[in-house]
């Protein structure tokens, strides 16, 4: 194990790298030039090369690559020049914000996903298995953003029982902040639990054909008990990999939903961020979102490793 | 030689065409679908009806009449003229960026898994790279440097979609590499330009065809969301993303507006997975039985 985690960190470090490399070059290469962004429209050609001089944006881009790499490891990510806050404090005071809005939605997800693919696979081939695994390929064409606004015409709209924006913290108001984000990680959840629920239904038809589940009707054991314990047991691995794959579609989910139902989280400091051309907090948070995504899948890939030793020994 | 691709064809044309009789009546109405919004799609300049950017302050949100078939959006524009001139932007950038992600992806893919060795480290490792973003977040700052217009969307998407791309083809590949026909027309000493070419592409362009339809499913929702967030296609060419974006606006007034837009994209998305999904599950031997 300690030689696996090993040769999987040693992989990171060169991703990473050409992540913040890919990051710098998008910001840095692509027309719009920083020191114009700030100054506006009505700047004098003196005044842009003074501040370029000033950013050190007359330099040669490797070093201006290197010079940054070398504050962002020591942990300076840059200020925004419209609010003037760090990059690093405005990705911490709405990191909990993303953090809870996906935790809600794979919660919820999960809770729609995991019993239907047992119900499912119980009965393969009945009438509610053929209806779930068509709903369910339906819902897998509905874009985030169709069902946000679907949920708000029903329940902001046209029920007026939850709000359709607004945010309040957790610890100011702990039973409003969760009506604030009913919806939200409603709507996350909507796209979640389809791909759950396809994935654990034909990993566990798939396992009830096995031997062993043969032997275990032969002893007489409850068909719940074979279900629940024998069944679905080993498809926890399946459930690891799922989240896994879903988390890339699940921070950008969130980005929509955060802007649309005005959450205060990662996504909508990014969008704002575009919005007002702030291109330093852009391509911070850029950098830390890849990096953050990196590092997940890294740790899926272990929870994958210590839940499957195969994996570790390097059999596939 | 040629008896044994003959034989090897043969055994992989036989069970689609078996299996092409249940295709079902919904697969079918899934084509009807993607080709109505294509003829409308193309037919759009020459069809009889209002300008799809021309505003009539005083038709504000005018409900169904027989000038305006589905009625006025929030700036008095014909919402049916809105909604077909959205199909032509939803199909060019939903087509164009996968025909992107499918030649160059495709290409790397299948010389990754044909060449093997350090270029296929090279290729996977670059694609895991690209892969390190998540997708959305990707595409929204490159088009806010690259600013916004149509083509810079359908680049940027075009480019997400490669690693995918390169995945199928390098999968299929390196099976495909392995097989008697391939063997074969090395040991007759065949180039590896033509064993690429006449041998492995026609097999690999199977499978990368039902994933290209997929890809077109992803894209036009990846497009929507952009366009609806007000960051993908610019005002005022009518997009059906930015048509659901404006039309929530007055959810509470005229929902039709938000809704109609909405029930066009999800049509046409459920068609291409619909297709697409048939199609994958023909030429992946291993899916046959879902």
């Amino acid at each position: 194990m300690p030689g696996f985690v090993a040769r999987r960190l040693l992989y990171l470090l060169p991703v990473l790298l050409a992540v913040s490399l890919m990051t710098f070059l998008i910001a840095s290469l692509l027309p719009g030039d920083l020191a114009y962004v700030i100054l506006g429209d009505q700047a004098t050609p003196e005044k842009v090369e003074a501040l370029r001089h000033d950013m050190g944006l007359d330099q040669p881009i490797w070093w201006r690559y290197l010079g940054w790499l070398g504050h962002v490891l020591e942990g300076d990510f840059g200020r925004s020049f419209r609010t003037g806050q760090t990059v690093l404090q405005a990705v911490a005071e709405r990191l909990p914000v993303s953090f809870e809005l996906m935790i809600l939605a794979e919660l919820i997800g999960l809770a729609i996903g995991v019993p239907l693919a047992i119900a499912c696979a119980a009965k393969s081939g009945g009438a509610l298995d053929r209806f779930m695994t068509s709903t369910a390929f339906g819902m897998l064409s509905v874009p985030t953003f169709l069902s946000a606004i679907l949920l708000i015409y029903l329940f902001a709209v046209e029920l007026r029982v939850l709000p359709a924006t607004g945010y309040v913290p957790l610890a100011e108001d702990p039973s409003g902040n969760l009506r604030f984000f009913v919806l939200p990680a409603l709507t996350l959840a909507l796209a979640e639990w389809p791909g759950i629920m396809r994935v654990l239904r034909s990993d566990m038809i798939a396992t009830l054909q096995e031997d062993y589940i043969a032997l275990a009707k032969a002893k007489g054991l409850k068909p719940s008990r074979i279900l629940f314990v024998h069944a679905l047991k080993p498809s926890s691995l399946t459930l690891v990999t799922i989240t896994g794959i879903n988390i890339g579609r699940l921070i950008g989910g969130a980005l929509i939903v955060e802007t649309i139902f005005a959450l205060p989280g990662i996504g909508r400091l990014l969008v704002g961020a575009i919005y007002t051309r702030d291109l330093i907090i852009l391509q911070g948070v850029v950098l830390l979102v890849a990096a953050g995504f990196v590092l997940m899948n890294f740790i899926v890939d272990m929870l994958y490793a210590v839940l499957d030793p195969r994996i570790r020994h390097g059999h596939t | 030689m040629a008896t044994l691709e003959l034989a090897i064809n043969e055994g992989i044309a036989a069970p689609p065409v078996q299996r092409a009789r249940r295709l079902g009546p919904l697969f079918w109405m899934a084509i009807g679908w993607v080709a109505l919004v294509f003829a409308v799609a193309i037919l759009a300049p020459v069809l009889p009806m209002p300008s799809p950017t021309d505003m009539d302050m005083l038709e504000r949100r005018a409900p169904f009449s027989p000038d305006h078939w589905l009625g006025t959006d929030g700036l008095g524009r014909d919402e049916l003229a809105r909604l077909i001139y959205g199909a032509r932007i939803s199909l060019v950038v939903g087509l164009c960026a996968p025909v992107i992600g499918l030649t160059i992806g495709g290409a790397l893919g299948m010389l990754a898994g044909y060449f093997r060795g350090r270029f296929e480290a090279l290729v996977v490792g670059s694609m895991d790279v690209l892969l390190a973003f998540p997708p959305l977040i990707l595409a929204l700052a490159v088009t806010a440097y690259l600013g916004q217009s149509i083509l810079n969307l359908t680049l940027i998407l075009g480019v997400l979609g490669i690693p995918a791309f390169m995945r199928v083809a390098r999968a299929s590949t390196l099976t495909l590499a392995r097989r008697e026909f391939v063997i074969a027309a090395e040991a007759l000493g065949a180039t590896h330009a033509r064993i690429l070419l006449r041998e492995l592409l026609p097999n690999v362009m199977l499978p990368l065809l039902a994933f290209f339809l997929l890809g077109v499913a992803v894209t036009i929702v990846a497009e929507g969301a952009l366009s609806f967030l007000g960051l993908g296609v610019p005002p005022p060419i009518a997009s059906w993303g930015s048509m659901i974006g404006e039309g929530r606006e007055s959810l509470d007034v005229a929902p039709r507006l938000a809704f109609i837009p909405a029930i066009a994209m999800f049509l046409t998305v459920l068609s291409f997975n619909l297709v697409g999904d048939t199609l994958r599950a023909l030429t992946d031997p291993r899916q046959g039985a879902l």
